[in-house]
C-alpha cells in the first residue's frame, strides 16, 4: 500500500494524475500536460514535491571518516552549509545509489537518498559504518518542495525577511526561514535549471506550497509531476538511478569520474574500479534519426551484433526531438557512430551525439 | 469528456465512423488522449495492410508511454493521416478530427458501442 506523501492534497485539488511511485502516490502531471510542466521550468520556473526522497543524518566523532570510506567522492574540505553529490559503490564497483551529503557542521551530515533506494541504503550505510556515529533515517520528519527554473530563486528571496536564499550552487541555509515557516533551504536540483530545494516539517508543507504557488503567481510558477521531472533530468543528461546507474553499472561507466576521488586512500569499490581499467562501456547519449522514441531498456546493435542498451529515452521537449541515454561498448562509443535500437521488434537509426543535450546559458 | 452522438466506440477507446461510401474512418476518443497525454509520435500502419477488428494495428507514443491502438472493423487500410506523423499533438487538440486511417473493404465489426453506452462504459473506467 502506497503513502501519501505530505503534500497529497495539494495534488489533488491543483488536478494532479496520481500513480504510485517508489511506494508513494504522487502526481504523474498536472491538467497543462508534462509538455507544458516541462516549458514552465525552462523559461521561468516550476514546484515539485519531492517529499519521497529519503534524509538520514550522520553524527559524530567519526561521521566524516565513515562518509569518504562509503561514498566515491572526498567530503574532507567541505565548508558548513555546502553540499556535495557522490555516488555511493558496492565492493565490485556497481552503483548502490547516488546521493547528496549536506554538511551542517563538523561532525553532522544529512545525506539525501533516492526514494525506491532508502531501505536499501539505509541498511547499507548502516552495515558498514565504524567508530563513533550515530546515524538515523528522519525521511518521516522532512517533506521537500523543489522550485525550479531562472525564476526560482528571485521568487523566493522576494518573499524572504532575511536573506535565507543560498546565494552559490550546491550550499544550503539550515537555518532558514521563509514566510515564517521555518526550512532548510538548498541551492540544488534535479532539472539542468537554477533552483532550489526547501526541506520542512511535514505539518506545515500545504501552507508552503500554497504560499509559494501565490508568490510565484506573477512569474507562472508550475506544479509540476513525475513526468516532467523526468524529461528534465534526460535533457540536462543527469543520471537516474536503475536506468544510467545500477548494482551493477559503475558511476565510471555512466560518466560520473568527477565524482570518484581516486587518490582517497580508500573506499568501498575502489579496488574493484582499479580492475576495471580501461573501460569496456561507457554512457553515451542518441539522437534518434529514425522514425520512433528510444525509451529504456532497448537492445542498440550495430548490424547484427548487439553494442548495447539504452537507459533512459523520450520525446524531449525544450529539445523538441526524441533522445536517449545508452550504455555501449566502448568502440562505438564516438560521436557519430550509428547504432540500431530494436524498438518492440522494429530497427530505429540514433547517432551517438554530445551531452549534456540541454545546458542553461 | 467529449462524446459524439454519430460515432460507434470501442471499449479500447477508439472511435469508428461509418460513411457513406462504405469505408470507415478511425481515431482515438477524448477520453484516451486525455488519459494519454502530450501525444509526440504516431506510428501509422501503411496503406494496403489489413487490419483485423480488436487487434492492434498502429501504435502512439506519449511522453511517457507507448499504447497500441485497436481496430475497430476489419479492413484494409486505404489512407493514413499524414498530418500525425508531423503533429501528433493534433490528437490531443482535436481527437474527433485527427483520424488515423480510413478503412476500406470492410468486413466485420468488432464490439462497437453507441455513445451513450461508450458514455456509461468510459466514466466507470475512470472510476476504476
Amino acid at each position: 500500500m502506497e503513502k501519501k506523501t505530505p503534500l497529497y492534497d495539494m495534488h489533488v485539488k491543483y488536478g494532479g494524475k496520481i500513480v504510485p511511485f517508489a511506494g508513494y502516490l504522487l502526481p504523474v502531471q498536472y491538467g497543462g500536460g508534462v509538455i507544458a510542466e516541462h516549458m514552465a521550468v525552462r523559461n521561468s520556473c516550476g514546484i515539485f514535491d519531492v517529499s519521497h526522497m529519503g534524509e538520514f543524518f550522520l553524527e559524530g566523532h567519526d561521521a566524516l571518516e565513515n562518509l569518504n570510506m562509503l561514498m566515491t567522492n572526498d567530503f574532507t574540505d567541505m565548508a558548513d552549509g555546502q553540499a556535495r553529490y557522490s555516488p555511493m559503490c558496492n565492493e565490485n564497483g556497481g552503483t548502490v545509489d547516488d546521493l547528496i551529503v549536506y554538511k551542517r557542521f563538523d561532525d553532522f551530515y544529512m545525506i539525501v537518498v533516492n526514494a525506491a533506494n532508502k531501505e536499501k541504503d539505509f541498511n547499507w550505510i548502516k552495515d558498514h559504518l565504524t567508530g563513533h556515529v550515530h546515524f538515523t533515517d528522519m525521511s518521516d520528519k522532512f517533506a521537500q518542495i523543489a522550485i525550479q527554473g531562472p525564476a526560482a530563486c528571485n521568487l523566493v528571496s522576494s518573499r524572504s525577511a532575511y536573506d535565507h536564499v543560498p546565494v552559490d550552487n550546491y550550499t544550503a541555509c539550515f537555518d532558514a526561514e521563509w514566510e515564517g515557516i521555518p526550512c532548510v533551504i538548498s541551492r540544488t536540483g534535479y532539472t539542468g535549471e537554477d533552483g532550489l530545494e526547501i526541506y520542512l516539517r511535514p505539518e506545515r508543507a500545504c501552507e508552503m506550497w500554497e504560499l509559494l504557488l501565490d508568490a510565484g503567481r506573477k512569474v507562472g510558477l508550475t506544479p509540476c509531476g513525475l513526468g516532467a521531472r523526468d524529461t528534465l533530468r534526460l535533457e540536462a543528461c543527469m543520471p537516474l538511478y536503475g536506468h544510467e546507474l545500477a548494482d551493477d553499472i559503475s558511476p565510471k561507466e555512466a560518466g560520473l569520474g568527477y565524482f570518484i576521488k581516486m587518490d582517497k586512500p580508500d573506499f568501498i569499490g575502489k579496488q574493484a574500479m582499479l580492475a576495471q581499467q580501461p573501460l569496456t562501456r561507457k554512457r553515451v547519449g542518441l539522437k534518434v534519426t529514425g522514425r520512433g522514441i528510444i525509451r529504456e531498456h532497448m537492445d542498440l546493435y550495430v548490424g547484427d551484433r548487439k553494442v548495447g542498451f539504452s537507459t533512459s529515452g523520450s520525446h524531449l521537449p525544450y529539445v523538441g526531438a526524441p533522445m536517449a541515454m545508452a550504455m555501449v561498448d566502448m568502440e562505438y562509443t564516438a560521436k557519430g557512430t550509428v547504432l540500431e535500437a530494436d524498438v518492440r521488434g522494429r530497427r530505429v537509426a540514433a547517432e551517438v551525439v554530445a551531452t549534456p543535450f540541454y545546458k542553461r546559458k | 469528456m467529449k462524446i459524439l452522438s454519430n460515432l460507434k466506440y470501442t471499449k479500447t477507446h477508439e472511435w469508428a465512423k461509418f460513411e457513406n461510401d462504405g469505408t470507415v474512418l478511425a481515431g482515438l476518443t477524448d477520453f484516451a488522449q486525455e488519459h494519454l497525454g502530450d501525444l509526440v509520435f504516431v506510428n501509422l500502419p501503411e496503406v494496403g495492410d489489413s487490419v483485423t477488428a480488436g487487434e492492434p494495428f498502429c501504435d502512439v507514443e506519449s511522453v511517457k508511454a507507448v499504447s497500441d491502438v485497436y481496430a475497430p472493423v476489419s479492413g484494409e487500410i486505404i489512407e493514413v493521416n499524414e498530418a500525425l506523423a508531423d503533429n501528433p499533438a493534433l490528437i490531443n487538440e482535436d481527437p474527433y478530427d485527427a483520424w488515423l486511417v480510413k478503412i476500406g473493404s470492410v468486413e466485420d465489426n468488432g464490439e462497437l458501442l453507441d455513445a451513450a453506452a461508450y458514455d456509461t462504459f468510459a466514466k466507470e473506467e475512470a472510476e476504476d
